[in-house]
């Protein structure tokens, strides 16, 4: 069969010429991918010019020459072991990569103009000390003024646009009274330095901006990075289609090239990407990322399939009978919708402080002002004393205290595989006492694994492993994924529907269907959630049952969490035979099976009125609105888009860990806020009355405003590590853990 | 003290070509891929070029 690839939709054209594409990669370990996947490329035809960004996982090629054909990069990386798809630099990204960049400009102008006025702040105060004469302190002053007021109106853009869009919106955040300090530093300074005044106050604004760019710099850093992972599996997964032309060709495009009527081909282990009905060919389906359902479905000519369902074992033809609004897909967006509205709109903790904190700041500045007047002050002196205890109230320890934790705790989550997706993430899952699992997917692992394996001889596994890798079907990919095989066979030719053979030192390999290696199948108890798969070497054979399996640690973290006082339930679309099953292993009392989306909303909604603050874990397209509906919730990487893009948080790998380390790691994080926010407020009750009664000099507000930054970034650091038993136990489990996704979560980490 | 006019613009000069400098290698990508960049010096792809 002749497939030609269109990835012209990809393409990008450059000014001068050039075409370039971009590409997600999969499978990258270590520093060394980084040659062999561009060498790789550079030796192809065309000489493209290939560039792999290891931070995002993501490849670029450009090339001039109308000889080379993109398509062929994926087929080139595939025998090196890497995964790779088209990615379609997505608008929201492109606006993150411009936001960063400026984010950058703005620390660099901020520390040049910091670093240069402090040279200058520091003469002056050495020089008040000693002898400086009255015109080179102006002239020292000026010239701060010179640097500081442009280089602080540019660098402070991103604090006075929030600032302002909270103000117009008429609510108050953190950036109100950081904007509201800096700027009254400043006109103050301006107008110390034309009164001919000792102090100014131009480097501790610079000061402030630096400190607080330099922290959202580093958060969004790390948010691009998590945006930019989480981004390329969704392009690894985002399926293509392979539609039948009318002249009997086949080309494979877009999902959302394809119209009404369009016919696809969809061969055994290719996910359904459309809604529609089969037109010609037979096969068992696996509908469970769609309703939850483990058991197969067996569709032939005029039945309905829905986009999501994998296709196991014959090749068929379909037609497109939804394209679009019409979906089933849409249909559960619509759902989504209801259930996310109905989650009121979460406030930020730093925002819920600022709530109060703005409006006591400004009162306590009022209060000195009229207090100094009233006590026979000057109206100046009054207003520089109020304006003094502005600027020391300058909540910069307050305004790191929240970001630096964040930063650490989302980094330290990231390297243990588990990606935060939005900004009050760490807020929410901190405050569950309930953790509501989905069972196919979630609980279970996204592939089969084997059940016989005792039975099955350790070199005909292997044989059987390097085998699977060949193939394109999913209960193969189980095979490879759990005896941990890496490298392929050469000359594997796969026979659609039945299974994969090669020819080794003079012996015919094969792995497939009993019948296609020539023996008889042993059923052994529910065939209906069992298959079976038979290898054969030369005249050796023997057969292998594929079916669900746990999550290598689900047990110890189900245990983990009733010990930590966290309820658990099982909601599965699955049937009640099933659900029981794992429900009993697993020791988890609360479990119900077959039910729809929409109950599975009300049960959350059920537990939130008890006031239950419910986590729910899932992955199918049915857990979707759930997981809108809970008060946090988790996907794993394999999960339905839909599901991962509503998620608060994606975890990676086999194992159910991340879910143990997201709640200990938030709770973590959120007792460091906690801690920061105190000595924060510490610093400013011992500050506010010194500079209230107008006895704290710039040098000694500066002083303090650093060390208070100080002692809270470093308080934050200690959110780097998550101890708990937690970790002992997955160093134990790591053992039994497939390789696939040990190099996944460890590439990713470093 | 005169020799703060040149001192001061000296200081200013060299501060600017550092920002610049910033500015320049951040307008060219250097800061997009910082695992990638410490990995990629210990390839060995210049050495089979030399000899």
């Amino acid at each position: 069969m002749d497939v030609s690839a269109d990835l012209s939709g990809y393409v990008q054209t450059r000014a001068d010429g050039a075409a370039e594409i971009d590409f997600a990669v999969q499978g990258i370990l270590c520093g060394t991918c980084i040659g062999v996947i561009e060498r790789a490329i550079a030796r192809m035809q065309g000489a493209p010019k290939p560039r792999l960004n290891y931070t995002m996982r993501r490849l670029h090629v450009s090339w001039t020459a109308a000889n080379f054909n993109p398509a062929d990069v994926a087929r080139v990386l595939a025998p090196l072991g890497y995964t790779v798809r088209p990615f379609d630099l997505a608008a929201s990204e492109d606006e993150d990569a411009r936001r960063s960049r400026a984010l950058m400009r703005c620390l660099a102008i901020a520390g040049f103009a910091a670093m240069n006025v402090m040279l200058l702040s520091v003469s002056i105060w050495a020089g008040n000390a000693s002898d400086i004469d009255d015109n080179t302190r102006d002239m020292f002053h000026w010239i701060s003024a010179l640097i500081a007021l442009p280089a602080a109106f540019f660098a402070g853009q991103p604090f006075f646009l929030s600032a302002l869009g909270a103000l117009r919106a008429r609510s108050l955040n953190m950036d109100v009274p950081i904007s509201l300090g800096v700027s009254l530093a400043l006109v103050m300074s301006v107008f110390e330095t034309a009164t001919h005044a000792h102090h100014a106050y131009y480097e501790s604004a610079l000061m402030l901006l630096f400190f607080l760019l330099a922290g959202r710099v580093l958060d969004d850093a790390m948010r691009s990075r998590t945006r930019a992972i989480v981004n390329n599996f969704a392009s690894l997964r985002a399926f293509q289609a392979f539609r039948v032309n009318t002249d009997g060709g086949i080309t494979e495009v877009p999902v959302k090239a394809l119209r009404h009527y369009d016919v696809v081909l969809v061969r055994p282990g290719e996910k359904f990407p459309i809604d529609g009905k089969i037109l010609s060919g037979s096969s068992e389906i696996d509908d469970s990322l769609v309703t939850g359902e483990s058991s197969h479905r067996r569709v032939e000519a005029d039945d309905p399939v829905y986009a999501g369902a994998i296709n196991l074992s014959g090749t068929v033809r379909a037609e497109v009978h939804a394209a679009g609004n019409d979906t089933l897909l849409h249909e559960i967006e619509r759902l989504l919708e209801t259930a996310s509205s109905g989650k009121s709109r979460y406030v930020l903790l730093a925002d819920r402080v600022a709530r109060y904190y703005a409006p006591a700041v400004h009162l306590g500045a009022l209060v000195t002002a009229i207090g100094w007047f009233l006590a026979g002050a000057s109206l100046h002196d009054a207003i520089v004393a109020a304006i003094a205890v502005l600027i020391v109230t300058c909540p910069c320890a307050l305004a790191l205290a929240i970001p630096a934790v964040h930063v650490v705790a989302s980094g330290s989550l990231f390297r243990r595989g588990l990606l935060l997706r939005k900004a009050d993430a760490l807020e929410r899952l901190a405050e569950v006492d309930t953790v509501v699992f989905d069972k196919t997917g979630t609980l279970t692992r996204p592939e089969p694994g084997i059940a016989n394996r005792a039975k099955v001889p350790a070199d005909l596994l292997a044989i059987a492993a390097r085998l699977a890798l060949s193939s394109r079907h999913p209960l193969a990919r189980g095979i490879a994924v759990e005896a941990g095989a890496s490298s392929p066979f050469d000359n594997v030719v796969e026979e659609s529907g039945r299974g994969v053979r090669t020819i080794v030192d003079g012996e015919e390999l094969r792995l497939g269907s009993p019948d296609f290696c020539g023996i008889d199948a042993d059923y052994a108890g529910d065939a209906s959630r069992l298959s079976v798969i038979a290898v054969r070497h030369g005249a050796r054979c023997c057969t292998i049952q594929v079916k669900q399996v746990l999550r290598p640690d689900a047990a110890a973290c189900i245990a983990w969490l009733k010990q930590t006082g966290i309820g658990v339930e099982i909601l599965s679309g699955d049937n009640l035979h099933a659900v029981n099953e794992v429900a009993v292993k697993l020791g988890i009392e609360a479990a119900q099976g077959g039910i729809k989306p929409a109950e599975k909303v009300r049960r959350l909604e059920d537990l939130r009125a008890q006031g239950r603050r419910v986590l729910m874990v899932g992955d199918g397209l049915n857990d979707a609105p759930a997981l809108a509906a809970a008060h946090a919730s988790l996907s794993p990487s394999t999960a339905a888009d839909v599901s991962q893009s509503v998620a608060d948080a994606i975890f990676l790998g086999d194992r159910l860990q991340p879910v143990c380390d997201a709640i200990t790691g938030s709770r973590r994080a959120m007792r460091l806020m906690r801690e920061n926010l105190w000595l924060a407020a510490i610093y400013n009750i011992l500050a506010v009355p010194l500079a209230v009664f107008g006895v704290l000099t710039p040098l000694l507000a500066a002083a303090g405003m650093s060390g208070s930054s100080l002692l809270v970034t470093l308080n934050a650091l200690r959110a780097r590590d998550i101890d708990e038993h937690s970790i002992k136990q997955s160093r134990k489990s790591r053992r039994s853990q497939p390789q696939i996704s040990a190099p996944l979560t460890a590439g990713v980490g470093t | 003290m005169s020799v703060l006019i040149f001192l001061l613009p000296i200081a200013l000069a060299l501060g600017s070509i550092g920002l610049a400098g910033f500015l320049w290698s951040l307008r060219a990508g250097q800061y997009e891929d910082l695992d990638g960049a410490a990995l990629r010096i210990l390839t060995d792809d210049d050495v089979g070029q030399a000899q």
